[in-house]
């Protein structure tokens, strides 16, 4: 199996805070990958930079070979990339279809943009089928801000498949959901991994990362530990002192 | 409040209706005066809220282009020696495309800024564009400037004043109505709601933000260009006019901010009182007390404007009778309160 987006030596520094110092990670085409990694080790900022949100201060990020290091996110977004976020995100005054809708810009013309009726009759109708998909059909007039905390979560999914993305960044999906949820949040990113897609996911819920994933990278203060299945990442002495605190650890 | 579609179009077609004949039953060029005033500040309203309202960026330097079509409307009309009449209102659509070049430059140094600072910066643009008009040669500085004033009788005058604006009122409506039922508006609502996640969904917000921008800009010249004519005369404070920002900002918030009438209300409301208050007991400004005194009510009791507060009433309303509707909060409390 090839890469399919990388991280190779990446390091970002916020002023005189080195977030990343040494990262890299490769995500195989098809696999369901997990990130794991103590509070502020760098998990998020590692999404950032991988979805363009932030810039790299060394190292590339790689997609599919190209370096996409300096892509800004609607470019990573185009190219097939899409992510949700720790903390939900979504255009709350909008409807749970619009929002659905928002992603489904093709590269068509200003004018177009301008002059056609948002989301056309094909699109609404796949937006439904995956709003069925994850189960929130029923909900599809309502505004997103009534949603429940997983329906969001859901919902932040749904929003990423209407433009059927390669590579699916998930960051915390089980953070605050209730565990049918969860289970039904499983179950779906199963099925699509099945159908091809490909998943990095950051999880603090190590049920559901050595239940799902394939192969595992932890992160400690802004390196990488280690990579390896999640049965090599549970046995290891130096994640679970990264996890526990060793000696010299996060004592600032 | 989703009225059904033939319930809308013969809404619009009263309002178009009421449009076409109101200057001939109220035929005085009081009204008719008052009315062509507050038609130009519909335009303005219905333009700035297709951006400012659907992007969540208030900008309140719209001034700029409603100046710059105003001299350059005067100023072409001077120096290519038209003649006074209906041919200088050729002239209102050039207006409106400077306008729109002068928002390209200006709104993308703008909108690099996001929320409070894009505010100040729009600010800032009006006070330097009005600065320069008092300063530069070519404006003719405090003395201002005067178009041709075209020789029409007094009824006739206001007449073709009020008819042209209304018909750059009515594509001005058509133009936001066009894109809030686009993808494009729906990309603005995105932009609004949360701009990282947009871009995370691949909205190119730097590119759907400045045409937005610029969009707004071109009827908000355009009538700047009418204003001009109308008056016959153009100084740079009134070209460039704070107050001006501030009161299409109260007109839309009034009526309801990203509401496609709402702003149209407003302006209905607030320009056509400002303009008899004025005729009544003179310009002393006293209309400013109203507009404080308007603006604190709508904010205490239907703080998110007149239309969408109305929405609400009647939704509700209609939700009322076959049983509690799940969204409302209120009710479901009030019901374990009566078990209790």
């Amino acid at each position: 199996m090839s890469a399919l987006i990388e991280a190779e030596g990446v390091g970002k520094a916020f002023g005189g805070l080195q977030a990343l110092t040494d990262c890299s990670l490769s995500v195989a085409e098809g696999s369901v990958s997990g990130l794991i990694g103590p509070n502020g080790s760098g998990k998020t900022t590692l999404f950032n930079l991988m979805t363009g949100y932030e810039r790299a201060s060394r190292g590339e990020i790689r997609l599919g070979g190209e370096s996409i290091t300096r892509a800004t996110p609607e470019r990573v977004f185009a190219l097939g990339v899409g992510r949700t976020f720790q903390i939900t995100r979504l255009f709350f005054r909008l409807t749970v279809l619009e929002n659905m809708l928002v992603a489904t810009q093709r590269h068509e013309g200003w004018l177009r943009s301008v002059l056609r009726v948002a989301g056309s009759a094909a699109e609404r109708v796949r937006a439904l089928e995956l709003l069925e998909f994850v189960g929130l059909s029923g909900l599809a007039a309502r505004p997103a801000g009534e949603l429940s905390y997983g329906q969001r979560k859901l919902l932040e999914l749904a929003t990423l498949l209407v433009a059927d993305p390669a590579v699916l960044l998930l960051d915390e999906p089980t953070a605050g959901v209730n565990p049918t949820l969860i289970n039904q949040l499983t179950e779906r990113i199963r099925e699509l991994n099945r159908a091809g897609k490909t998943f990095l996911v950051v999880e603090h819920n190590m049920e559901f990362v050595m239940g799902l994933c394939h192969q595992v990278t932890v992160l400690h203060q802004g390196r990488t530990l280690l990579t390896g299945t999640p049965e090599q990442v549970r046995a290891d002495p130096a994640v679970l002192d990264a996890y526990l605190g060793g000696a010299d650890d996060d004592d600032l | 409040m989703r009225l059904r579609p033939p319930a809308r179009a013969l809404l619009v077609a009263t309002a178009v209706a009421i449009l076409g004949v109101f200057p001939l039953i109220f035929s005085s060029p009081t009204s008719t005066s008052i009315a062509v005033f507050t038609l130009i500040f519909m335009v303005a309203a219905c333009a700035w809220n297709m951006f400012a309202g659907s992007s969540g960026y208030i900008a309140l330097g719209h001034a700029v282009y409603f100046g710059c079509g105003a001299y350059t409307l005067t100023l072409l009309a001077n120096h290519l020696g038209f003649a006074a009449g209906w041919g200088v209102f050729a002239l209102v659509p050039v207006a409106g495309i400077v306008a729109g070049l002068i928002a390209v430059p200006t709104g993308l140094i703008a909108l690099r800024a996001r929320r409070h600072t894009f505010v100040v910066i729009t600010i800032a643009f009006m006070f330097i564009f009005q600065l320069a008009a008092f300063n530069l040669g070519f404006t003719g500085g405090s003395s201002g400037l005067q178009p041709p004033t075209p020789l029409w009788s007094v009824d006739t005058y206001n007449l073709n004043f009020y008819y042209v604006t209304a018909v750059v009122l009515l594509a001005t409506f058509v133009l936001t109505w066009l894109v809030r039922r686009s993808r494009f508006g729906l990309q603005l609502l995105s932009i609004r709601d949360d701009e990282e996640r947009a871009r995370g969904l691949g909205v190119r917000v730097a590119r759907v933000k400045l045409s937005a921008f610029v969009l707004s800009a071109i009827p908000v010249g355009m009538v700047g260009g009418i204003y001009a004519y109308f008056l016959g005369q153009i100084f740079p404070q009134f070209a460039f006019d704070p107050l001006f920002d501030l009161s299409i900002a109260l007109m839309a918030f009034i009526g309801g901010l990203g509401t496609l009438v709402g702003p149209l209300l407003g302006a209905l409301v607030l320009e056509s009182l400002q303009q008899y208050f004025t005729v009544q007991y003179g310009s002393s400004q006293a209309y400013l007390i109203i507009y404080g005194a308007l603006f604190l009510v709508v904010v205490l009791l239907l703080p998110r404007g007149v239309i969408p507060s109305l929405e609400e009433l009647i939704s509700r309303a209609r939700a009322e009778p076959p049983e509690q509707g799940p969204e409302e909060p209120g009710r479901t409390a009030d019901t374990i309160e009566a078990v209790r």
